[in-house]
């Protein structure tokens, strides 16, 4: 996979020249063959919302967990909308809009930090009483991930995007994202058991 | 480990994606960044797709037309901002079922005349201003009225091509025979418009 992802205040395009053998990575399987412009046509933003809303939700759930979830989603989205004219039509939508949402995800949990006053219990407490036995051990066990390792899980487990990409993203080199996925899945393993069973009751 | 056996441990219900897209919509408005706003009523003549910008109403589409390929249209020569937010429509979709139980003969909402252009746009806003409910006019008629009397197939092209069917009364243009000609709706949607409004 050679890709390529460009950053300005909250637009970035994403080109992917090569097909690897993870095709979840693309919107759509166009061989392995460059993608240019005009053979894409730019759908209405209503179409992105539907098609990813979910695995944002999913991502940011995971990323700066359930209380923040909800605005980290609007705010990805409302960002997302602005810069949306200026997305090239051969762009990675997903990846985007997973960039934009990482970004997002900083800018609250900072926020989350500088509000926070130091009390015995975990911040995320509140979460769990409002959760149901499930989230709770879910969420518990995401959150606990060293950050790097949360991200890298939600970024290629959730939203399904290859490590190269994960890597622009993380600002990391792409065998360190690979790493952080890897470890992250490990120890999700340990602590949040169902992961593995869920794969014999889908 | 698959990315499906981890996303399954995080579902995501319908309802709570319906609200986080409403507080989109609240959002988009309030920042202006909802270029077009969209929603379908039904109708005696089939769903209609209604679209507007913050400047009034842009189209209004049958279903025959496709309404997923008429988004896509305005997607690319209007703006791709494009939202399902029902608030900005609310009023004409409440003036069209007025105007479907045959208790309302003009419309009052601000129209964007952004798709039309030229000549296309003077013989709509002359039909528009012009063509009262319950009348008909001929395409010939139109010409005159538009200021180019021999003009009479580019007025039969703007009447086919009208962005605002319905509300920009182009079903009330009829052939100098008597029959209905053509529509973009399709000559029975014609038809159903112009019974209504003359049992009225």
């Amino acid at each position: 996979m050679v890709s390529h992802i460009s950053q300005r205040a909250d637009v970035c395009t994403v080109k992917v020249w090569i097909l690897t053998e993870e095709p979840q990575c693309v919107a759509e399987p166009v061989g392995d063959v460059r993608v240019t412009v005009d053979q894409h046509v730019k759908p209405p933003f209503e179409a992105v919302v539907l098609q990813h809303g979910a695995t944002v939700l999913r991502v940011v759930r995971a990323v700066v967990g359930h209380t923040d979830a909800d605005d980290a989603w609007s705010e990805t989205f409302l960002a997302a909308l602005r810069a949306y004219p200026r997305l090239p039509a051969d762009a990675n939508i997903e990846a985007w809009l997973v960039t934009i949402a990482h970004r997002k995800a900083i800018d609250i949990t900072r926020a989350a930090t500088r509000r926070a006053i130091p009390v015995a219990d975990p911040p995320d407490s509140a979460a769990r009483e409002r959760a149901d036995t499930h989230d709770l051990d879910l969420d518990a066990a995401v959150g606990a991930l060293p950050p790097k390792q949360r991200q890298a899980v939600a970024y290629h487990y959730l939203a399904g995007l290859p490590y190269a990409d994960i890597a622009v993203i993380l600002d990391s080199s792409v065998a360190a994202a690979r790493r952080a996925g890897a470890d992250g899945i490990a120890t999700l393993r340990r602590t949040y058991p169902r992961i593995d069973s869920a794969r014999n009751h889908p | 480990m698959t990315m499906h056996n981890l996303a399954e441990q995080f579902p995501v219900d319908r309802d709570h994606l319906k609200r986080l897209h409403a507080r989109l919509e609240n959002a988009a408005q309030a920042g202006d960044l909802l270029d077009i706003a969209y929603r379908t009523v039904d109708s005696a003549v089939g769903p209609l797709l209604l679209a507007a910008t913050p400047l009034g109403l842009l189209r209004v589409a049958f279903a025959n037309e496709g309404h997923d390929s008429v988004l896509q249209s305005l997607s690319q020569r209007i703006s791709p901002r494009i939202l399902e937010a029902a608030g900005r429509l609310d009023p004409i979709a409440r003036q069209l079922d007025e105007f479907f139980t045959g208790h309302r003969h003009s419309f009052d909402v601000a129209l964007d005349w952004s798709l039309s252009r030229g000549f296309r746009r003077t013989v709509l806003e002359h039909l528009n201003a012009d063509i009262g409910y319950g009348t008909t006019t001929s395409y010939a008629a139109l010409a005159r009225l538009s200021g180019s009397p021999k003009a009479v197939r580019a007025v039969g092209t703007a009447c086919a091509t009208n962005p605002i069917p319905i509300v920009v009364p182009c079903h009330r243009v009829i052939r100098s025979d008597g029959s209905v000609g053509a529509y973009r709706g399709g000559p029975a949607a014609k038809r159903v418009l112009l019974g209504l409004e003359r049992d009225r």
